[in-house]
């Protein structure tokens, strides 16, 4: 065993840890931030490959955007911050399956790959610049495209419509231009209060 | 180092997230969980990339393809997070087993 794989064998058992820590804590907040390290993890292996250029976006996109992303999802919804029960009734079929899933893709990958070395070479950022501005470019720009597309739609998603949700508090021009005027009668106002929905956890 | 070390752990990750997917109730957990799944596809196209370019692959396919996944899965976060949003102001929960509407 050289270096590398020593530290691909540590990388390996920190992001499995954590990942499975992900998914069996009973805290979401806790839950998140083993996330955090379990992509961490990936961005090393991405180093050990040698795809440095992808392992910092890896650390940029996912560790700095996406989790705060996740933590703000987890604050707006209010989920419960304590520990609670989040699994549902299958849990013991969904880990049998999982981990008849692994057994078969570890023996898969062990008798297709399990002698192959990998040629490790690290790719510059500038090698994959200029392929992506040249070979990729076209489908660069449509990616372009459709992050500002997916920008687009979450907000159209998450906008609060008129009507729907608690009522702003100053609205007279929304006022002047409703049909009926019955905002002020709080108990009819949909969203103050949703007594109907029982909320469980 | 040999292939399988990164596979295995891709397909670990893989494995760990169709768990979280099936398991899970809250609907963000389930978001993380479809994260880890991306992100083990990400770990296996840049894998089989390096194969693919030591047998003369000038155009880093493996790289590439594993940059428009972090850069749709980034997309998918963002969407994702509003329908859940707007699932929990409509419903008042975010348990995805209240969400079956069109289960009758």
């Amino acid at each position: 065993m050289t270096v590398i794989d020593v530290v691909m064998l540590a990388v390996a058992v920190l992001g499995g840890a954590s990942a499975i820590l992900v998914v069996v804590s009973r805290n979401v907040v806790h839950a998140a931030l083993y996330l955090v390290v379990a992509l961490i993890s990936v961005a090393g292996t991405f180093l050990l490959l040698g795809a440095e250029f992808l392992a910092w976006t890896q650390v940029l996109v996912y560790v700095g955007a996406v989790i705060v992303l996740i933590l703000f999802g987890l604050m707006l919804t209010r989920a419960p911050l304590g520990p609670m029960p989040q699994d549902n009734d299958h849990t013991r079929l969904a880990a049998a399956l999982s981990v008849a899933l692994f057994g078969f893709l570890a023996v898969l990958i062990m008798q297709a790959f399990g002698d192959t070395a990998l040629p490790l070479s690290v790719t510059p950022t500038a090698a994959i610049g200029e392929i992506l501005y040249v070979h990729w470019a076209f489908p660069f720009m449509v990616l372009g495209f459709f992050l500002t597309v997916a920008l687009v739609g979450a907000i159209v998603l998450a906008r609060r419509e008129e009507g729907e949700g608690p009522e702003p508090l100053f609205d007279a021009e929304l006022d002047s231009e409703r049909p009926t005027p019955a905002p002020t009668d709080v108990s009819t106002t949909p969203g103050v209060t949703r007594p109907s929905q029982e909320i469980r956890t | 180092m040999q292939a399988a070390f990164p596979l295995v752990f891709a397909a670990l990750l893989f494995c760990v997230g169709v768990f979280g997917v099936l398991s899970r109730r809250n609907a963000v957990l389930v978001l993380m969980s479809v994260e880890l799944m991306l992100a083990a596809v990400t770990i296996n196209l840049v894998t089989f990339g390096l194969l693919a370019a030591d047998r003369g692959d000038v155009v880093l396919t493996g790289q590439i393809f594993a940059l428009f996944v972090l850069a749709i899965g980034a997309a998918e976060v963002g969407v994702g997070l509003a329908i859940i949003l707007l699932l929990y102001r409509n419903r008042a929960t975010v348990n995805i087993d209240d969400a079956d509407l069109m289960k009758y």
